[in-house]
């Protein structure tokens, strides 16, 4: 990137700029080549990072409001939703903003299994994006047990007896913990200072990721190299900035219908009921984003493995680079792996449905079928299936599937060197 | 000089994106500034009742309003003397005693010291009135500030007598 020899036009500049580079750092991220075929699909990154801020903000306000003790936990939510002025719309806005933060994740993620964005020389940037989305489910799930209602602290029940599943140790660990026998007082303050720091820890690991993409640069639709950054690319700002802000402006109209107009249609009623360790909810179930997971949990009839197959699925994915085997990156060129992404989609989408169901019956059977598919999509089908599919020529560049007359020749001579590649 | 450039409809899309998204701006960040004012939880409790029954002349007693120490103190005849023949002009903050209890009796005052927030002590100082140890202000029997570095007397609450026996304070 030709940004190594950037000098500041103000005197000042130079001066500060040769002690903290940091106007090197904003010419870098002003310049930055972007792809200049990226679609709407790309503009993800951007609305994920507001979606950070935006928790980050809130949560700071609700944590000035909310008292986390056993006792006081559950009316001082309530105390913010009745008396602190605008607490309503701030926490309203934090617990749909969760949400929010999934589905734009999801889009991110399904949206990088599809153009291939996660293979060389990317694999870090994908990595650490698994990473993010681990701390993201962690916080997410701590988050929830702090209102301290019936789903908070039954949702914690469960999950934290998943440790229990572990041989030998798993009680102690559990009890480790709960700091008690059972999910109390101490496992919420303890839950609180780390749905507070998780936060951070995401921020920083955003900026790693951010920092990784910005060495090879964006993937693109096409999922071929930038060939010349001067035909290919346009600088960042402002042709992606205005775009990002745009596709900001759409989500948000989203986001400010789920907070004005049905702020708890993603909640459960039983969580305005407060945490009784006597009696849990007829009907207990995760947010819809972990549905998928808890679906996977429960289609294996034995404790451990259970946990097992649930924490594989998650892992699995930070194997995927090397578990896609083809070198052709977006799915536009590879016909069959385009229908297998799409039946992945809904295999997943599926698992969330069942997750949602209870466990028995033709539910079960669903579950254990999309569970068993889930696993056979990336161990067996991904790396087969790079061997075998019969790619479409790939452009010879970014640019000239946009000019229609030189495509052809281009596609021509692509396929020759792709040939060679095998 | 060059010729000066007419703005064009791309120059008012950017300043009117600009206007909108500033005011989008600040309508976001007014709840997250507002949420730090006193909630309605404070605000109930703005005002409280005293019952004063049992106060003799020359007894005092402090109450809580608002997280402030309110001074209610029933004056004896020879305070209420002093506090009326002094001279308006030898005042720092001159202010009649008349305007400052609505029944001469009776004097009800914030407990804050109006130099820098501490609880001043009753019956001591060379006015005979309150005196805060923290930094040497002396106040008479009208609560008015007469030497040290309080800039002013101390505060009267909004208050009234619901009956005989009970002060409404705020």
């Amino acid at each position: 990137m030709s940004d190594h020899n950037y000098t500041p036009s103000s005197k000042f500049g130079k001066w500060f700029n040769d002690r903290l580079p940091l106007l090197t750092l904003a010419n870098h991220l002003t310049d930055y080549p972007t792809p200049k075929n990226l679609n709407y699909w790309w503009t993800f990154g951007g609305i994920l990072t507001f979606c950070l801020i935006t928790q980050i903000i809130t949560g700071l306000v609700l944590a000035m409001h909310y008292i986390a003790h056993a006792d006081l936990a559950f009316s001082s939510v309530e105390h913010i939703m009745r008396d602190v002025n605008y607490g309503w719309l701030i926490r309203y806005i934090h617990a749909n903003g969760a949400s929010m933060f999934f589905l734009a994740v999801y889009i991110h993620i399904f949206r990088s299994l599809f153009y291939g964005s996660y293979k060389a020389p990317r694999e870090i940037i994908w990595i650490l994006g698994i990473m993010i989305y681990l701390l993201m489910m962690a916080a997410a799930f701590m988050g929830y047990v702090l209102p301290w209602g019936q789903m908070s602290f039954w949702g914690a029940t469960v999950i934290t007896n998943l440790f229990s599943a572990i041989p030998l140790v798993g009680e102690s660990i559990t009890t480790w913990l709960w700091g008690g026998y059972s999910v109390d007082n101490p496992t919420l303050t303890r839950f609180f200072t780390l749905h507070y720091l998780i936060p951070f820890l995401i921020l920083g690991l955003v900026v790693l990721h951010i920092w990784a993409l910005h060495v090879p640069g964006n993937n693109n639709p096409v999922g071929i190299d930038i060939q010349k950054p001067s035909k290919d690319t346009v600088p960042f700002h402002p042709y992606i900035v205005i775009k990002d802000l745009f596709a900001l402006l759409l989500f948000m109209i989203v986001f400010a219908f789920f907070v004005f107009y049905s702020p708890n249609i993603l909640g459960h009623a039983d969580n305005y009921i407060e945490a009784n360790p006597l009696v849990t909810p007829a009907h207990i179930v995760p947010e819809w984003y972990l549905l998928p997971f808890y679906a996977i949990l429960r289609s294996i009839p034995d404790k451990l493995l259970g946990v097992v197959a649930m924490l594989s699925a998650i892992f699995i994915l930070a194997a995927l680079p090397w578990l896609d085997t083809s070198k052709v990156r977006s799915a536009v060129f590879r016909p069959l792996y385009k229908q297998f992404y799409w039946i992945l989609v809904i295999d997943v989408l599926i698992l969330g449905y069942v997750g949602a169901m209870p466990a028995e019956g033709l539910y079960l059977l669903i579950a254990r079928v999309a569970t068993a598919y889930y696993f056979l999509h990336f161990l067996l089908i991904l790396p087969i299936l790079g061997k075998i599919e019969k790619t479409t020529p790939l452009p010879l560049s970014i640019t000239s599937p946009v000019l229609g007359g030189s495509a052809d020749l281009a596609m021509a001579k692509n396929t020759d060197v792709r040939k060679e590649k095998l | 000089m060059s010729d000066e450039k007419k703005p064009n409809r791309r120059d008012f899309i950017f300043t009117a994106t600009a206007a909108v998204g500033a005011v989008g701006a600040g309508a976001a960040a007014w709840p997250l500034i507002d949420q730090m004012n006193p909630d309605a939880s404070v605000k109930a409790l703005a005002s409280t009742e005293v019952d004063v029954s049992s106060l003799q002349p020359g007894q005092s007693i402090t109450v809580l309003w608002r997280g402030k120490p309110v001074f209610i103190k029933r004056r004896t005849e020879n305070e209420i003397s002093e506090a009326r023949n002094v001279k308006i002009s030898d005042l720092k903050h001159p202010e009649k005693d008349e305007d400052r209890a609505q029944n001469p009796e009776w004097l009800v005052m914030l407990g804050v010291c109006t130099h820098l927030g501490c609880v001043p002590l009753a019956d001591k100082g060379e006015y005979g009135g309150w005196f805060c140890p923290c930094h040497g202000s002396h106040y008479d029997t009208a609560g008015r500030i007469r030497k040290g570095p309080a800039p002013t007397n101390l505060e009267i609450p909004k208050y009234e007598f619901v009956n005989s026996n009970t002060i409404k304070i705020g």
